[in-house]
Order: C-alpha cells, then sequence, then structure tokens
C-alpha cells in the first residue's frame, strides 16, 4: 500500500476545538458492566484514555474487547456504569459523543448499492457534513482509494473494503479513533501501510484505540496497554512496563556430547532439536554456557529470547508458554 | 446539521438504483392485474353506478401496490442492513431514533408515490380514470403508505431473518390488503366478513384511496382518515420505541 505525503494538518484544529480538552481525557469508563443471559460480558470495567494515546486493548476471544468498544460507540448499552467519549456521555450526550469518535469495525461489512465515493459521501453526510469532498479526496488519496472512486464496493477486494472502513471511519474527521481488530486477514503490505497512516493521524492528535490479536504490533504501536480477561481489565500499564514485569529471558541452544538435565539448578527443556533454558537474567549466560561445556557438550549454536508482550500477555492470561513461540 | 437528509437521500437512492424491481416490476403486476381481472369481469360487474369494473379496479390496485412496496421498502431496506451488517454505519453517527424513523418511512412513501403514480399512467390505455377529490387521494395514499413504511420498520426489527420478514409480509400484510375491498365492494360481502372487514384497517385505506377517484365510498372518508392516522400514531409509536430502546439493532 502506497501512503502519499498527505498533509492531515486540517484536523488538528478540530480537535483543539472539540472541547474535552478540558479533562485531557479521550475515553473514560467508570464502572461498566454487561451481561448476556447468562454470560458476564463485563464485570466492571474501569479505564481512562487519555488524548493523543495510542491505547492497545488486549485479550483473547470472548474477553469482552468488542463489547467495551460497542458501548463506547453507542453500538450496545452498558447495564451499570459511566462511559463517556471527550467528555460527553455516550447516552445522554449521544450527539457530541458520536460525533467525536471514529470506529472501524471487526466485520467486513460494506452497502453493496454504492460506489466507494457515494459510500463515503453518505457517510459523511450522516455527521450532517455535506459539503466534504475535499477531505473525501484527501482520505482516499491517503489510502490509495482514489482510483476505485468509482467502483461499486461489491467490486473491491477485502483489502480494498478494510481501506474503506477506515475512510468511513475518518470521514468526521474524529479525535478518537477505534480500530477493533483492523489488520485480521489482512496481507503484509496493507498493514504496513494501514499502521504508517494511523500512526501519522496519531501523530497529528488523534486517540487511538486498537484491539488486535497481533501482539507485536500492539508491542511495537501502543504507549499502553489494557489486558481484558473475563470481562476484566487484569493488566493496565505502559507496554515497556509491563514487559519490564517479565524478568526470564530464554536462552536457546544446539549442542552435541552430554548435555546435562540441569544448568544452574533449572531445568532445560527440550525444543526439537533444540535445548532452552529459562533465566531470570543475562548475567546468568555465561555461567550457564561455562556449566555446559564443564559437563562434556559442545556448543554448536544458541540465541537468547528477550521477554515480549507475548509472554506478558500468556502470563496475565494464565496461559502456559510452550517452549517455542 | 442533522444527518436525516442524507439518510433520506441514501433511503431513495437505494431503491432507485434498482428501478427495474422495485418500482416497474409493480407496475407491470398490478397491470397484469388490471388486464385480466377486467377483461373477466368489466361487463359482468357494476359496483358503482356509471363505473365500469375496469375503472371501479384502479384505486384498488394503485393502492395495494403503494401500500405493498412501502412496507416492502423499509423492511427490505432494514432486514439488508441488520443482515449484511451495514447497519453499523446508520448508528455510529449522531442520528436519533426519529431521524431513523423519519428517513425510512418517508422513502417508503416516496417509494409509494412512484410506484403509485406508474400504475395509474399504466392503466390509463386500459380504463377510464378520473379523480374528482384529489386532495383525497392524496391523504388516504401519504397515510396508507406511511402505516406500511411503519410496519415494515417494525417487522425488519422483530424478524432476525428474511424467513421471519415473508411470514410478515404473505401471512399478514398480503392478507389484509386482499381482503379489504381492492376487488369488490364490501356491501357485496355476507353481513359477517362486511362487519370483519370493518375492523381491517387496509379497508379504510382503500376504501378512502377510492373515494378520491369517485367522491363515492363504502365509508365516510373523515372517518376512514381519522382511523388510518390513529392506526398511523399507533404503529410509528411502537416503531419509535423499538428504535429508541435499540430493541434487536444496539446489542
Amino acid at each position: 500500500m502506497r501512503i502519499p505525503d498527505v498533509s492531515l494538518s486540517a484536523v488538528a484544529p478540530r480537535i483543539a476545538a472539540s472541547g474535552a480538552a478540558v479533562s485531557g481525557t479521550a475515553i473514560r469508563v467508570e464502572g461498566v458492566t454487561k451481561r448476556f443471559g447468562s454470560l458476564q460480558a463485563l464485570a466492571g470495567v474501569d479505564l481512562a484514555v487519555m488524548q493523543g494515546e495510542f491505547f492497545g486493548l488486549l485479550g483473547p476471544n470472548g474477553a469482552g474487547k468488542t463489547t467495551l468498544i460497542n458501548i463506547l460507540a453507542g453500538l450496545a448499552r452498558a447495564d451499570t456504569g459511566r462511559v463517556e467519549i471527550m467528555g460527553h456521555d455516550v447516552r445522554r450526550q449521544y450527539r457530541d459523543a458520536r460525533r467525536a469518535l471514529g470506529v472501524v469495525p471487526q466485520e467486513l461489512v460494506f452497502d453493496p448499492f454504492f460506489t466507494v465515493r457515494e459510500t463515503l459521501r453518505i457517510q459523511s453526510g450522516y455527521f450532517g457534513l455535506r459539503r466534504n469532498d475535499d477531505w473525501i479526496d484527501e482520505i482516499m488519496a491517503s489510502l490509495d482509494l482514489t482510483s476505485k472512486a468509482d467502483a461499486n464496493m461489491r467490486a473491491l477486494s477485502g483489502g480494498m473494503k478494510r481501506r474503506v472502513l477506515v475512510a468511513q471511519a475518518l470521514v468526521h474527521r474524529p479525535p478518537v479513533i477505534i480500530l477493533d481488530e483492523p489488520t485480521a486477514g489482512v496481507d503484509v503490505e496493507l498493514r504496513r501501510g494501514l499502521w504508517t497512516f494511523i500512526q501519522r493521524l496519531n501523530r497529528e492528535g488523534h486517540t487511538i484505540v486498537l484491539t488486535t490479536h497481533y501482539l507485536e504490533e500492539a508491542e511495537s504501536l501502543c504507549g499502553r496497554i489494557a489486558m481484558l480477561k473475563a470481562g476484566r481489565i487484569v493488566a493496565l500499564d505502559s507496554t515497556s512496563n509491563l514487559i519490564r514485569r517479565q524478568r526470564h529471558l530464554r536462552l536457546r541452544f544446539l549442542a552435541t556430547g552430554n548435555v546435562p538435565g540441569k544448568l544452574l539448578g533449572k531445568p532445560v527443556q527440550h525444543e526439537a532439536e533444540r535445548r532452552v533454558l529459562v533465566l531470570t537474567e543475562l548475567a546468568e549466560i555465561e555461567p550457564a554456557l561455562a556449566e555446559l561445556r564443564r559437563a562434556g557438550a559442545r556448543l554448536v549454536e544458541f540465541d537468547i529470547e528477550q521477554p515480549d508482550l507475548e509472554d506478558v500477555f500468556l502470563e496475565v492470561m494464565g496461559a502456559p508458554r510452550e517452549a517455542s513461540k | 446539521m442533522s444527518g436525516f437528509p442524507t439518510l433520506l437521500y441514501k433511503e431513495v437512492l437505494r431503491f432507485s438504483k434498482v428501478g427495474f424491481q422495485t418500482v416497474a416490476a409493480p407496475v407491470l403486476t398490478t397491470l397484469l392485474y388490471l388486464l385480466v381481472f377486467a377483461q373477466a369481469l368489466d361487463r359482468h360487474v357494476e359496483v358503482y353506478a356509471g363505473v365500469g369494473y375496469a375503472s371501479f379496479l384502479v384505486p384498488g390496485l394503485v393502492m395495494m401496490a403503494m401500500l405493498q412496496n412501502a412496507f416492502a421498502n423499509s423492511s427490505s431496506s432494514l432486514i439488508q442492513s441488520k443482515m449484511t451488517g451495514n447497519l453499523v454505519f446508520m448508528l455510529l453517527p449522531p442520528l436519533s431514533h426519529w431521524e431513523l424513523f423519519g428517513a425510512y418511512v418517508i422513502a417508503a412513501m416516496i417509494r409509494a408515490l412512484v410506484v403509485g403514480i406508474g400504475v395509474i399512467l399504466a392503466a390509463l390505455p386500459v380504463a377510464h380514470v378520473f379523480i374528482k377529490e384529489p386532495l383525497w387521494l392524496l391523504a388516504f395514499g401519504l397515510a396508507g403508505a406511511g402505516v406500511l413504511g411503519a410496519l415494515g420498520v417494525i417487522a425488519a426489527i422483530f424478524s432476525d431473518k428474511f424467513d421471519q420478514l415473508a411470514v410478515f409480509q404473505n401471512f399478514i400484510i398480503l392478507p389484509l390488503t386482499f381482503l379489504s375491498g381492492v376487488f369488490y365492494s364490501i356491501h357485496s360481502l355476507p353481513p359477517v366478513w362486511r362487519s370483519l372487514s370493518r375492523f381491517n384497517p387496509v379497508f379504510y385505506m382503500i376504501d378512502g384511496f377510492r373515494y378520491g377517484f369517485f367522491g363515492q365510498s363504502d365509508s365516510s372518508p373523515a372517518l376512514g382518515l381519522a382511523l388510518v392516522l390513529g392506526f398511523f400514531a399507533v404503529v410509528a409509536g411502537i416503531a419509535l420505541s423499538l428504535l429508541a430502546s435499540g430493541y434487536k439493532l444496539r446489542n
């Protein structure tokens, strides 16, 4: 995906003028619960996302991420609790709250009756913006959709439809953008292009909330992350702090000769023809290798695996990590 | 500015883009009804003095087409959006339940009017068509289409799939329109059926619409219009409360 160098600076005055800069909070969630029959989808969620943040919302399937997003967007109603977007209550001040929010839904949905340009004009009109063609042209150029402007939505590939979903979320220049698994099933080129574009929007002042199952994406993009499990937030911190919580690293090696079952008193795990030793700090590496040599083994190759967000995620979710990622 | 004009425009654009299916097809179907019944019965039946059966049929057939298409427009548009998931594009913007209701119902009324005008024009070579009370005709046409447009919204909200909507359409709307005096005057019915017909709101729509053509009808047009508007208030109230609550839409 080619991203032309188009300035989106026109967004900034809108954000500054949106009125909610007073609190500095883009999204505020207080004591939100939601039940679907016997399923407690959200069991008391409290969360504040500050303006300008790139925020990650992670969790396994069924953790309540999409339910929370739907409540933020007014697509579902919380049983209890309070939700604000840019200081506007999503129930009592729903018009202001929805004007401040752009949502890229998870499902690849589209209206088969219309072309790309018609779709974007109509979406813009729903927000009361009827002379918005300059901005629509700019978004289409930014998302490399211009050549498809007059194509019917049915004729687009999945990746193109995904771009239109992103464009639809941006037609009213919302200060807060929620992307619900935007790269699911998307090829590498589009994924990279999409993140370049979203990062630019973030730099220009937009608050971004992202859910994704690609944890490496969340790790590289998000400044702060909340992890949801069974409808509750079980971890909430900056991405670097979360990763710092993980104090272990993996020494993975291939050796010939006599490899002992324990090194430095820690069990040596098998991973196909390689062995894995979980250590707590870098300083343990050399003593471990020395002990290996003393046992009569000859080291053929090795690598060191630093902890990452996936380790944190699996630990928080209580899932045992396999020796191999 | 409100998003209502855009939603209305989109709803009209939607049925316009498939005009053969949404306008031309019902006009042709209704014309076939007229040709067959008029050919078979024109010389044998005279309901009102001085009005041939073919002419008598025209208002009822026009109104039936209008009502069925008003229902089809709002119900099919809304359920398609529900089924395909693109309803989300209308639920995310700051549109109120009044704006959603207004756009769906007014678009249904516009399609009904286009179909109605189409049927009248198509009937001109077949039957003697004259309009004595155009304001009554317009009032009943718009009110009737409004009622069926609102019923279409309700049916689409309750339906989870096309099959359930078809039940609503074939087992409620179609019998009510067919048994409302489209093809006959209720004075020709046995007393029991005549009494039952007076509980059918579609009867008053067809009867009042016919009054607009001939200046004569089975019941008082003023009473009929009051009943139709009252019925509209009831179905509009139900549809608005469903839209406001988000029932089966915002879950």
